[in-house]
């Protein structure tokens, strides 16, 4: 094996790869030959970091240094001065915000307070090279349950581990496998959920991408522990590249004896295969999705039978998702005592988030259960995005709900966010600021939701479109007091009588919005206003005379014409013909503009 | 793509073998199919309904509920709007209009002269990068209404 002096890690993931990673990594490749460094240096396509804000991610080892938006000019440079002269490179550095450098990855706040165990690999490795992962004791953790464990003994050290479902339900995982195994009957299936559909959260998405083997490992352990010889991925076609990395990975392991029949001469085999989903946000809860895998119309069916009886094809099944199976390998190679150690009392081990919306730092971050919004989005997060004023975190996507300031400093965990009308959910994190209108949050959600129900149940199809009439009704300025009763009456039948979690949970933005910020929906109705600013048919923009410079720039470009004037006598905004556009507001290079 | 009749029974029956003896055919063919003619053509499906006995009106009800199918031509570009809630917080509505505007295209329309298709779509999962588009298969981010027409006209 050859050995290198430096290695140069580029993400590789989407969020990079969009910022143009591919031609970053050929201009490091040609600038390596050119300078004679090519059998020194070695390039490892990686997996995401998660700080995708600043992508392409450039790390060079052995030193750590991360360098950020690299871009295709910056890589001669970056070649001559850090690894033909090396002198590390401090103006690609990542700056804070007193803008001095930090050379290396382990400085900088955003990883500062992360624990990543579910994304120890990711960024780290070269997922395509089934030796980088084994490397970093890959496959350990299914050689020690292959290697003398018993099934019962496996599910045991899950259960000790505390590990929960980190698709949002938050079930107790050990328990759910203990009630698949004990089901009777020879042919039954595990099952990965990667039809991660939430708005707002893609940490299953970077798993895939950045750490495939991590999955195939997890899964292939619970299938040992429950008695499956059959699994099935069930990934959204949306994310293409995950799809071929988790092939890849699945050819690999079936080439090196991982995977197939006979698994470290252990008499134990397992297939697994991948289905492509087509498509539908129902299809992520665990019946529509089985349903899926048998061709159907993903449309969800009541429970009991659960499917740890009767799944997919009738026959005992256990779904968990990507995040969950991701954490099973290192239970297993460093022991349930390990992981438990780290969490709350009910609430073990690390949850991965995605830190998204009007935060400095977005990405995803993995930080232990426990942990204060506060510590996340302002250590973290680096804060709100140009200085504006926090004022809600959507939590746990269109199922979960919006926190306020007051709850910057709850703890974060399975229990604690109930009582507060939201849930952990998948773990998606939109920061909002003074800008964002809660009442448009909630129809934006509700107008999701509405969308992907399937249909089945009149609760959540006729509930959520009924509620959503109410909110395009309020936003429109048309509103009536009676129908902040109505909203609330409606989102508690559609949450109690709805047959999934779809439906159950589709309100709690609504609820929590109501809940926290009653006052935006009553200026709504009572003063035809949108406090943010954002509803546009409840804006009025008006010239501010004093400040303005006469530069005409506001006429010129208005496209209904409605802003008569002269260079000399001024303008006015004629409130009848404007449109609400916003275009004056933002061509106006003196904010002369009011907009409110 | 335009097939002959016989060539496209052909290719329909090679999409179809591996899934005669076998359970769950019926999306992974009809994702072939779109693959094949860019949407779901009624002439194909017939043929898998024959060739796997399945109803044309089970096809047809599950055609239409998973959002990836199509049942009419779509334009040679796809353009996929991110209206995830990442993006709208940091304003995918107001790049969607000036997509809107450029095209010419409706939401979930193709223009007459099948140059682009237009679908706002849930999540793109790029959300560190809101607000996120795709062109087929080429992400862009951190767009303002300004910048899109630039990125569009690569494609005309």
């Amino acid at each position: 094996m050859p050995i290198y002096r430096a290695h140069v890690l580029v993400c590789n993931g989407t969020g990079c790869a969009s910022n143009h990673a591919g031609a970053v990594t050929g201009k490091i490749k040609s600038e390596l030959e050119r300078q004679h460094l090519a059998d020194e240096v070695l390039i490892v396509p990686t997996g995401c970091h998660g700080m995708c804000e600043m992508g392409p991610v450039v790390v060079v080892y052995p030193e750590g240094t991360f360098y950020c938006r690299v871009t295709e000019e910056d890589v001669p440079k970056l070649v001559e001065e850090h690894l033909l002269k090396g002198r590390p490179l401090e103006s690609l550095m990542y700056k804070g915000k007193e803008t001095v450098a930090v050379p290396h990855y382990r400085d900088i706040p955003f990883y500062g307070k992360q624990n990543r165990i579910a994304l120890q690999n990711c960024g780290y490795i070269n997922p395509e090279n089934i030796e980088e992962y084994i490397s970093r004791d890959g496959y350990v953790g299914l050689a020690r349950a292959l290697g003398g464990m018993t099934p019962q003994q496996v599910i045991d050290e899950v259960k000790k581990s505390g590990l929960r479902g980190r698709g949002g339900g938050g079930f107790p995982t050990g328990t759910k496998w203990s009630f698949c195994a004990s089901s009777p009957g020879p042919e039954k299936y595990v099952i990965c959920n990667a039809d991660e559909g939430d708005p707002g959260a893609f940490m299953d998405r970077s798993i895939l991408e950045g750490d495939p083997h991590a999955v195939i490992e997890g899964m292939t352990i619970g299938a040992y522990a429950m008695g499956a010889n059959e699994g099935y991925v069930y990934c959204r076609a949306e994310y293409p590249l995950a799809i071929i990395r988790l092939r890849q990975a699945i050819e690999k392991a079936e080439e090196y004896g991982l995977l197939g029949e006979n698994i470290f001469n252990s008499g134990f085999g397992f297939n697994l295969h991948i289905k492509e989903g087509a498509g539908a946000f129902v299809c992520g809860e665990e019946t529509a999705l089985m349903a899926s895998i048998e061709g159907q119309r993903g449309m969800p069916r009541p429970r009991p039978p659960f499917p740890a009886v009767s799944g997919l094809w009738a026959k005992p099944s256990n779904i968990n998702n990507v995040e969950t199976w991701a954490n099973v390998p290192q239970i297993l190679s460093r022991g349930g005592d390990w992981y438990a150690a780290m969490g709350t009392e009910k609430s073990r081990g690390t949850k991965v988030f995605a830190l998204t919306g009007k935060v400095r730092h977005t990405g995803l971050v993995e930080v232990p259960m426990g942990i204060r919004l506060r510590e996340i989005i302002y250590d973290i997060g680096g804060g709100i995005l140009n200085d504006k004023e926090f004022k809600a975190v959507q939590i746990g996507g269109p199922s979960g709900g919006c926190l306020t300031q007051e709850h910057l400093d709850t703890p974060i965990t399975y229990e604690s966010l109930p009582p507060l009308g939201a849930i952990m959910g998948s773990g998606g994190l939109v920061v909002m600021d003074e800008e964002n209108c809660m009442v448009d949050i909630a129809r934006f959600f509700l107008e999701f939701t509405q969308r992907e129900s399937c249909g089945k149940c009149t609760p959540c199809r006729e509930g959520t479109k009924q509620m959503l009439l109410l909110l395009e009704k309020i936003c429109s300025g048309k509103g009536e007091m009676k129908d902040i009763d109505l909203l609330e009456e409606l989102g508690n039948m559609v949450k109690n009588m709805s047959l999934c979690g779809l439906g159950q949970t589709a309100p709690n933005p609504v609820l929590t919005t109501l809940r926290y910020f009653r006052h935006e929906y009553e200026a709504h109705i009572r003063e035809q206003r949108c406090p943010a600013g954002a509803c546009q048919a409840l804006l009025s923009f008006t010239i501010k005379q004093d400040a303005c410079k006469k530069c005409g720039l506001c006429a010129k470009n208005c496209p209904v014409h409605c802003i008569p004037g002269s260079r000399t006598e001024g303008y006015v905004i004629d409130a009848e013909k404007c449109i609400k556009c916003g275009t004056c507001f933002t061509k106006c290079p003196f904010n002369a503009v009011l907009k409110g | 793509m335009n097939l002959s009749a016989e060539e496209m029974r052909k290719k329909v029956l090679e999409i179809l073998a591996p899934w005669r003896d076998r359970r769950g055919g019926l999306i992974p063919v009809l994702q072939a199919l779109q693959g094949l003619m860019g949407y779901v053509a009624e002439p194909a499906v017939r043929i898998v309904s024959e060739e796997l006995k399945i109803p044309m009106s089970e096809i047809y009800g599950v055609a239409t509920f998973y959002a990836q199918f199509h049942l009419t031509p779509r334009g040679r570009h796809v353009i996929r709007v991110c209206r995830g809630t990442a993006c709208h917080v940091r304003g995918s509505l107001k790049i969607l209009d000036a997509v809107k505007e450029q095209t010419g295209c409706a939401e979930n329309a193709t223009t007459e002269d099948l140059q682009f298709s237009l679908e706002p779509v849930a999540c793109l999962g790029a959300c560190g990068l809101a607000p996120v588009m795709l062109v087929d298969d080429q992400t862009f981010g951190r767009l303002t209404p300004d910048g899109v027409s630039a990125i569009l006209a690569q494609f005309v």
